[in-house]
């Protein structure tokens, strides 16, 4: 297979694996939210590599599937391996990723909180109102109004990846896809 | 529970014997950590005080028991013995969680408790993995201390609410705290094999050292929240001139300065001495599996 060729099929590939949705937040796509870490593509092989959002996720088996089926006949053989060699954070969600989140009403991850060294303070509160530059503080942009007079309600909400948020401005509850 | 590789390139077969039965023993007593307390979580679903509160512990205890998940396979990894059938295929006194996680979810008070001095010991543990020469355990852990962040934020948040919450709230605090500091110390005694770990680089800290600061860094809090704290300072503390010229100022073990407990220390059984409460929770979370074992369900 001509080199052309292997970037055509890993293109085809990639393009394949844009239509495969989250099962938990069907608007996006494992590639909008940055799961696809690598592509290897041959017509012997395809080697997808992903990285689960969450250790605990339990949609995770239901993605790999998806996937190996949405990729089924593009090669003799297809692998979908989950890694954690790195971690997945929420700042691989792209911009595509984020836009339709916010679309279909969640707010979409503030930035990434920075990796932390061995030697960090143990705990740190978390703000229910953000001021700036306050430790641990969670924003989140009402998805509904534009407002970011919003305030955390539960760190924790119906998936391991989402954290509930209240608007003080058009007041209604929204989610917030977690910054992890 | 689904096959998940860590970085490529590295392999169980790079470890000789003895040093993966150390790394082996290591994994199966922080997944039976993870395992047990994600059990008693799961258990305030549907009960816990706040409709926010049984969101938030169904979470924990699926984060938990998800992590449980990942370590069995990484031992898998290391043994050839599948996964499930190492969480769910033990007799009850194969199990190596901690003292501290071995009691029944208690009140609420008791729950966020446990919860805590577990959430830190288990933080600083992470702390002297995240650097870890074995690959795959690096990669898990780095990923599992992003999630963990969470859990200690709330639960640092539920320790003030309840220790500045009034007379009964501080009092049940201040009474699980009293009950659970001698089997807390469970978490952090150094692991069989602790040596060849370090030797390896798998840890970066002993065990000892990371007690040091575990406790040193809850000391302020305590004091702050008037729970009991019950530890001094040994003998020849903050004497600098105990201190030999030249060695280093890290508390650790055997060095002035260490914290060390006013209760007499636990013997090595916090381990593999379980309690009823455990007992009883082994026949629950086992009894599928028994109920024909080795079924894919």
């Amino acid at each position: 297979m001509s080199a052309t060729a292997t970037a055509e099929l890993e293109r085809r590939v990639w393009d394949a694996l844009a239509e495969v949705p989250d099962p938990e937040i069907p608007v996006v796509s494992v590639v909008d939210l940055g799961i696809v870490r690598t592509v290897e593509a041959g017509p012997e092989r395809i080697r997808v590599e992903m990285l689960p959002t969450f250790v605990g996720c339990p949609a995770l088996e239901v993605i790999r599937q998806s996937i190996a089926q949405r990729l089924a006949g593009m090669a003799r053989r297809v692998e979908v391996e989950p890694t954690f060699a790195e971690p997945w954070t929420s700042d691989r969600i792209t911009p595509d990723g984020r836009r339709k989140l916010r679309e279909s009403g969640f707010a979409p991850p503030g930035p990434q909180p920075p990796e932390e060294p061995a030697g960090r303070p143990l705990f740190t509160t978390i703000a229910l109102r953000p001021s700036a530059g306050s430790p641990g503080a969670r924003e989140a942009t009402c998805p509904f109004c534009g407002s970011r007079d919003t305030t955390l309600e539960n760190p924790f909400g119906p998936t391991l990846c989402r954290a509930i948020f209240w608007c003080n401005a058009c007041r209604q509850p929204f989610e917030q896809f977690k910054a992890v | 529970m689904s096959a998940l590789t860590g970085a490529t390139g590295t392999s169980a077969h790079g470890l000789d014997d003895a040093t993966r039965d150390a790394l082996a023993e290591l994994l199966l007593c922080m997944a039976d950590d993870e395992f047990v307390l994600g059990y008693w979580d799961s258990e305030w679903t549907g009960i816990a005080p706040l409709l926010e509160e049984d969101v938030a512990f169904s979470s924990l205890a699926q984060d938990e028991i998800g992590h449980a998940a990942a370590l069995y396979e990484l031992l898998a990894g290391l043994t050839g013995e599948p996964a499930d059938r190492i969480a769910y295929g033990r007799e009850v006194d194969g199990y190596r969680q901690a003292a501290l996680l071995d009691h029944a979810r208690g009140d609420w008070a008791f729950s966020i408790a446990r919860r805590f001095l577990y959430d830190t010991a288990d933080a600083v543990r992470l702390d002297a993995l995240a650097g870890s020469s074995y690959a795959p355990l690096a990669g898990l852990v780095a990923k599992m201390r992003r999630e963990e962040r969470y859990h200690l934020a709330h639960m640092h948040a539920w320790m003030v609410r309840l220790a500045c919450g009034g007379e009964e709230p501080a009092r049940r605090l201040a009474a699980a705290c009293e009950r659970l500091w001698p089997d807390a110390l469970a978490v952090l005694a150094p692991p069989a094999g602790e040596r060849r770990l370090l030797d390896a680089g798998i840890l970066t800290e002993s065990f000892a050292t990371c007690r040091q600061r575990w406790l040193g860094e809850l000391a302020p809090l305590f004091e702050e929240l008037r729970l009991p704290f019950p530890f001094r300072p040994a003998p020849g503390a903050s004497s600098s001139r105990a201190r030999p010229a030249g060695a280093p100022a890290v508390a650790d073990a055997g060095q002035p300065g260490r914290l060390e407990p006013t209760f007499p220390e636990p013997g090595p059984e916090g381990r593999t001495r379980h309690n009823d409460d455990f007992r009883w929770l082994w026949g629950e979370l086992t009894s599928v599996y028994r109920s024909e074992p080795g079924a894919t369900w």
